[in-house]
């Protein structure tokens, strides 16, 4: 077993742990908790993809930013704890189901699909590129544009539907 | 000669020179000198706290015309290690009702991403943890963790006033993270690197004389991230009667208390590297590579006293004064300044390459007319005000 | 290249079908819009596993601009999400997705 393969063990199993922490928590904020720790993980798989730009935005934005904003909803709608308060509702069993369904399906065409992989280092100057890429006409310009503006509209929406009357 | 010139890499070199004679394999040399390096990291991190409590009460003390502590040795320079004996033999309360997971997970996790940075800070030429080719970006994404982990401890104490502190950190930290975000993005136009070493390296004039307006609003936002005076409504005692930190005694309150100076510390550093110049000193690098973790130090040092002198000086502001400061005061002021660098940095590209003390004297005439600008426009406001009827009371009074 | 491509592609699909229970068992409009955020995250790194192993020898980034463009449509949609969130909670006072149901059939 090669150090990165166990590392990628590892940080899958703290993905996971995470994520199945999220969707089995009763207490809603262990749960956030569980989130911010699965988006750690995902972080740690994209330094392993040689990818740490995209590491380094995935921590700032998910755990600085969207965990935030999550953390607040649950406080800001906190309810009295009803006696028959249950996490989940009664088709559980059904999403249970699916869910594992979804996965074994997946699983085995993943596994038998010959994909065209290569042997290629990345260069060194990614993030040049990247950012060249972002503002060049010819290539992602207009992807970047209409995703700033919909910065903006999802920003005065949010700002516009959780105001005060 | 040479040897004592670059002792610190020349240190590395023979040590691990030493570990392959004794026939370990390339990777267990590696391993053990990285292991060794991260130790050596965080023991300067924690070094921070015990350096920093005893100057700070000093250099305040002074400042206020008063001795400070002075019976721990002579002049009270070891007080960390009373404080630290202090906090130990306190009793660890938790409270009956409080969350016990997160409220024993949130002194855990609190001086975990201030001791992250220390990674990615240049203490010389080529004495730095990891040269992250994203190095600025690094640093910012970790200060996201530290919000959390304050959300963690006010949420998990179950306490009114700790969970109203919850809510003016994330106001606070979040508001003035834009700011620096900006002042970090006009330093990277101008060192075309995001990685820390080369912009130490890009430095031929340090930055705060290129650009004084970004290192002041840096300064600011980085004290009001670290929870410093006039900006520390988060734990003052008149505020929030210690906010996130109320229901914690003994070891647990001094994680936070760890995490608070090791977070100066670091952000000490951020400036120096960014600002002031990082470990150049007019040359002194290129003569002698073995003082640079001196000049660094020294910097920091430097910085950390001006924080003191704010913190000695100026009384606490209101809250909803500080937020509106950061929003609409130090993001428009620091997108001007991007701008204004953005403009500096790209226009001349079609010409040959222009000087980089030209570029530099550029952008700081155009700074000084932001900042004569900005005093107009302060001053035109400032005279609206006192048209207010509360305040021509308070003039009558006077005069 | 010493961690498989199928690897990372049956990681993704665990941390998708995971948040797909989370998204259609849970009661909290909030746990749900956490099962969508872990399934944009499990897209996230099956982008990035494909950018790396097929898409670098042709020298092209689209995958990394990919995986940009949906953290920011994430950011985004939890944003709007939330306030929907809060929304009804101030009106309806209940944040049961199992309440909100009038105008079921």
């Amino acid at each position: 077993m090669v150090v990165t393969q166990v590392i990628f063990i590892i940080l899958s199993a703290v993905a996971l742990i995470g994520a199945l922490g999220v969707v089995l928590s009763r207490n809603l904020f262990h749960a956030a908790i569980f989130l911010v720790l699965s988006f750690v993980g995902v972080a740690g798989f994209y330094v392993l993809l040689e990818a740490e730009f995209l590491a380094m935005i995935q921590i700032l934005v998910y755990v600085g930013a969207i965990s935030i904003l999550i953390i607040f909803a649950i406080m800001l709608s906190r309810r009295l704890m009803s006696p028959d308060f249950r996490a989940s509702n009664e088709q559980w069993l059904w999403a249970l189901v699916a869910a594992v369904a979804l996965f074994a399906i997946l699983v085995i065409v993943l596994i038998q699909v010959d994909w065209p992989v290569a042997q290629a280092e990345v260069p060194s100057d990614t993030l040049v590129e990247l950012g060249k890429a972002l503002v060049d006409p010819g290539q992602y310009l207009l992807v970047f544009e209409v995703a700033s503006v919909l910065l903006l509209v999802a920003l005065v929406g949010a700002v516009i539907v959780a105001r005060e009357r | 000669m040479d040897f004592i010139l670059n002792f610190w890499v020349e240190l590395g070199a023979w040590a691990q020179d030493v570990l392959f004679g004794w026939g370990l394999p390339v990777w267990a040399v590696n391993l053990i000198s990285d292991f060794v390096g991260v130790l050596i990291l965080l023991v300067i991190g924690v070094m921070a706290v015990l350096i920093f409590t005893p100057m700070e009460r000093k250099v305040i003390a002074r400042m206020q015309d008063r001795p400070g502590p002075n019976r721990v040795w002579p002049y009270g320079l070891l007080q960390a290690l009373a404080d630290a004996i202090k906090m130990l033999t306190k009793e660890d309360i938790t409270p009956r009702h409080a969350d016990r997971a997160l409220h024993m997970l949130a002194p855990l996790i609190v001086a975990i991403p201030a001791l992250l940075v220390y990674a990615v800070l240049p203490w010389g030429p080529n004495i730095i943890g990891k040269d992250l080719n994203v190095g600025v970006l690094y640093i910012v994404a970790i200060g996201a963790f530290h919000v959390i982990a304050l959300i963690i401890a006010g949420w998990g104490s179950k306490n009114k006033y700790s969970l109203l502190s919850a809510f003016r950190v994330v106001n606070q930290l979040l508001a003035y993270e834009i700011p620096m975000v900006f002042c970090i993005l006009s330093v990277i136009l101008f060192s075309k690197t995001m990685s820390t070493q080369g912009i130490v390296e890009a430095q031929t004039i340090p930055y705060f004389v290129v650009m004084p307006v970004a290192g002041m609003i840096f300064l600011i936002c980085a004290m009001a991230e670290a929870n410093r005076s006039p900006v520390d409504l988060l734990e003052a005692d008149s505020e929030m009667v210690a906010g996130y930190m109320i229901e914690y005694s003994g070891m647990k309150f001094a994680m936070f208390f760890i995490a608070e100076y090791v977070n100066m510390f670091a952000a000490a550093i951020i400036i120096s590297t960014l600002f002031l110049g990082g470990y150049k000193f007019f040359g002194l690098e290129n003569l002698a590579p073995v003082l640079t973790p001196v000049i660094v130090f020294c910097k920091a040092a430097f910085v950390i006293f001006c924080m003191l002198w704010f913190r000695a000086t100026f009384p606490r502001v209101r809250f909803d004064h500080l937020i509106g400061f950061a929003w609409k005061f130090l993001v428009p002021l620091a997108m001007v300044n991007l701008l204004l660098s953005a403009l500096v940095v790209k226009i001349p590209v079609e010409n040959a390459r222009v000087e980089p003390w030209v570029q530099g004297a550029v952008m700081l005439v155009g700074n000084l007319i932001v900042i004569v600008v900005t005093g107009f426009i302060l001053n035109r406001s400032a005279r609206g005000l006192e048209d207010a009827p509360a305040l021509k009371r308070i003039v009558a009074v006077e005069r | 290249m010493q961690v498989p491509l199928s690897w990372y592609l049956i990681v993704a699909a665990a941390l998708f079908c995971i948040g797909l229970y989370g998204a259609l068992s849970r009661r909290n409009a909030i746990a749900i819009l956490m099962g969508v955020e872990l399934m944009l995250n499990s897209v996230n790194i099956n982008l990035l596993a494909f950018w790396r192993h097929v898409e670098i020898v042709r020298g092209m980034l689209s995958g990394q601009v990919f995986a940009i463009i949906v953290i920011t449509v994430a950011a985004a949609e939890a944003a709007v999400g939330l306030a929907l969130v809060i929304a009804v909670y101030r009106t309806r006072k209940t944040v049961d997705v199992e309440d909100v149901d009038l105008m079921k059939l």
